[in-house]
């Protein structure tokens, strides 16, 4: 594709900060002029900082922006055509309505008509006109928002780009400027990005969303194709409701969950291959007769949500499905539940084990995930750079990281029907995955200790 | 009993308003009743006529706002830099600076003066205007820069990236933003800094070898001569004026 139909390119632009956390890692980003793109992800996945690496304000270690395909990496915020409506709006507070609005194009020396024109009309766009001598401390935050959105439109920026504006607003009202956000965006044609962390603002407003988790990008894609395809465990999980359930690939078109086999639409996978499979609670059927259906439960939860009913089923192999019904089932009732073949979202697992880099001290231990490990007896010699292999409920996690052998922070946890899976990244910037019953919060600092004969070293 | 009255908190403000009333209020109202009476003992305004009638007092004074005032200048033209670069993160220096700022107010306030005297006794400066405005500056530029810095602490960065954001220079983003935003802490300053200079009197004394009157000393020579109410007319006439400068803080 022509260079000129992105307006901005982000390419293999990774962060490091001074402490050495890495929050971007080589991210590559296309985006096409007049797009409404979303930058979606937890806190912490690194989504504020791409933002502050397009506006300027933070310089990337690596890679390179580019705009209407010329490098600007190197240009100040100043000298950028792009601009920004901040979190907490940052409107000055010894200027009034007119005069914050009227900033960037006073430092652009535009005559006093045209200023006077422009400032009016951007704030009509904002529903703000006859707010002009208040003082912007006396604005409410809707009004302190709308202002800040003047000031940024009011220079036509190539960009718009858009720091969780809505995320200190209540919600009605954040609904409200969401409708009129992309009613904006409609009518100035301009790009806008915007970052948010809130799944449901990011279905309703966007063309493409880019989801972020753990400084990498998860997947590109449109509303509906984010939603109805996740790519990985993680963005079924943040985007809309979801059960993640481990399966085998039996063969192309039959799957085989919860210990059942199931048609399903997929191919091309091995035979037998380990994937996740994952199901919206929408998509799961009810039936009265537990006799209907495929498998069968008995409802142990059951909440109304407005326009429908959020239910627990538990079956009797122990896993637990969440489901959403217009008709509620009582809590302890027995029932059957089914799911077509379209709905059941087929994507592969990376592994069924923790690959982790090693290098052997002796004998008996191998330094990995930044401390060092006792295994059982091998006759590698000293250094040498090795594999090992530790299976998933294997890992063992400890309240405090000071009784583990290695530290980590849980990173992300994802419910599996019967079980969590846990991400943890250690001291030492590698991740290792764990099984386990527990329960766990993100950003938990934790011990991690594996037992010296699951660690199996695999010659590298 | 004992125990009724302490578990009320507010009864806890009595000790702090009787030592407010004693040593606050009773000396005020003194300083406004001895300045309206005349040697007789009668109510009269014979003290402030006799103030601006002698060309020498008024001077005085006159003279004394002009020395507060260069003071309150030089502490500003010093004081915000400094403050400026304190505040400033990427120079690594603040911890350093601050408690070299804050050292020499360890120090007693005559004691430092002394210092001074010797030396620019030592450097064989004369004393005189110089050393006493040096000594001044050099007495309160802490009282300029703290608020200064304070205020530009506070200031909120995010402020600094929207002026940038909206396409202005670094020379720009100082004079539109981070200038008028911090003023409120130079007001501060100037009132910390410009008050206690006004009424100084020992540093004159000291770091003139009394050739400069202030008048601060003024006051004192005319309360030591036994002048009790043309004193706290004097009195009364500067806690006017300083009580004036003081609005400035409260502008915004």
């Amino acid at each position: 594709m022509d260079n000129n139909d992105y307006i901005i390119q982000v390419e293999h632009v990774t962060k490091r900060f001074d402490d050495g956390k890495v929050v971007l890692n080589d991210v590559c980003l296309n985006i096409k002029r007049g797009e409404f793109v979303t930058l979606l992800g937890p806190s912490g996945c690194g989504k504020t900082t791409l933002l502050r690496i397009i506006a300027g304000f933070t310089k990337p270690t690596e890679g390179r922006i580019l705009l209407s395909g010329k490098d600007i990496s190197e240009l100040p915020p100043y000298q950028r055509p792009v601009n920004t409506v901040f979190q907490r709006y940052a409107l000055f507070p010894h200027l009034n309505v007119y005069d914050n609005v009227a900033f960037g194009l006073k430092l652009q020396k535009v005559s006093e008509d045209e200023i006077d024109t422009r400032v009016l009309s951007a704030l009509r766009i904002v529903g703000m006109t006859e707010y002009e001598e208040r003082n912007v401390n006396e604005l409410s935050g809707g009004q302190q928002q709308r202002v800040a959105i003047a000031r940024a439109i009011v220079n036509r920026p190539q960009v718009l780009l858009l720091d969780e504006p809505l995320s200190a607003l209540d919600h009605k009202l954040r609904v409200d400027m969401q409708l009129e956000l992309k009613q904006m965006h409609r009518d100035l044609g301009i790009t806008f990005i915007f970052v948010t962390h809130d799944q449901e603002e990011a279905l309703s407003m966007s063309d493409t969303i880019v989801v972020m988790n753990d400084s990498v990008v998860q997947q590109i894609g449109t509303p509906t194709d984010i939603y109805n395809e996740p790519a990985n465990p993680f963005v079924a999980d943040f985007i809309g409701e979801s059960n993640i359930l481990n399966g085998i690939m039996k063969r192309d078109y039959l799957v085989n969950f919860m210990d059942k086999d199931f048609p399903c639409v997929d191919k091309g996978f091995e035979d037998d291959a380990p994937i996740d499979v994952v199901i919206r609670p929408e998509d799961v059927v009810m039936h009265k007769d537990p006799n209907d259906g495929q498998w069968t439960g008995r409802v142990t939860s059951c909440i109304f949500k407005g326009i429908h009913y959020e239910m627990l089923v538990q079956t009797p192999d122990g896993y637990e499905i969440q489901v959403q019904n217009y008709t509620a089932y009582p809590v302890d009732s027995e029932v059957g539940m089914s799911v077509a073949p379209e709905n059941i979202h087929v994507m592969p697992c990376k592994s069924l084990f923790n690959s982790i880099d090693a290098t052997v001290i002796d004998a008996t231990h191998v330094f990995m995930l930044g401390a060092a490990f006792e295994t059982k007896l091998h006759t590698l010699p000293k250094g040498t750079h090795v594999k090992v292999a530790v299976d998933f409920d294997k890992v063992d996690m400890l309240d405090d990281p000071a009784d583990g052998t290695a530290e980590g922070q849980i990173r992300n946890i994802l419910y599996k029907g019967n079980h969590y899976f846990i991400d943890v990244k250690c001291s030492n910037g590698a991740n290792i995955q764990a099984d386990t019953n527990d329960v766990w919060e993100d950003w938990d600092m934790i011990g991690i200790s594996i037992k010296p004969e699951d660690i199996r070293v695999i010659e590298g | 009993m004992m125990s009724k009255i302490l578990s009320n908190r507010a009864n806890w403000a009595w000790p702090y308003a009787i030592v407010l009333l004693v040593f606050v209020v009773m000396p005020l109202v003194m300083i406004v009743y001895y300045s309206f009476q005349d040697a007789e003992g009668q109510w009269s305004l014979h003290n402030f006529h006799k103030f601006f009638l002698s060309t020498d007092s008024v001077n005085t004074l006159i003279y004394s706002i002009g020395i507060a005032m260069i003071t309150t200048i030089l502490c500003i033209l010093l004081g915000y830099p400094a403050a400026y670069f304190m505040s400033k993160k990427e120079y690594r220096l603040p911890k350093v600076m601050a408690a070299l700022f804050i050292l020499p107010m360890w120090i007693n306030v005559l004691l430092r003066t002394l210092a001074t005297v010797a030396l620019f006794d030592f450097a064989h400066l004369p004393l005189g205007e110089g050393a006493l405005i040096f000594g001044m500056v050099y007495n309160f530029l802490p009282f300029m820069v703290y608020p200064i810095y304070n205020t530009m602490l506070k200031m909120d960065g995010s402020l600094i990236e929207a002026a940038q954001d909206l396409g202005a220079s670094p020379r720009k983003v100082f004079t539109e933003v981070f200038l008028p935003l911090s003023m409120p802490g130079v007001y501060s300053g100037i009132v910390m800094v410009f008050m206690p200079t006004i009424s100084t009197f020992a540093l004159a004394e000291l770091l003139t070898m009394n050739n400069v009157k202030l008048f601060g000393t003024l006051i004192q020579e005319n309360i030591n001569a036994g002048l009790l109410g043309y004193g706290a007319a004097l009195s009364l006439i500067i806690l006017i004026l300083i009580g004036l400068t003081s609005f400035f803080d409260n502008e915004e």
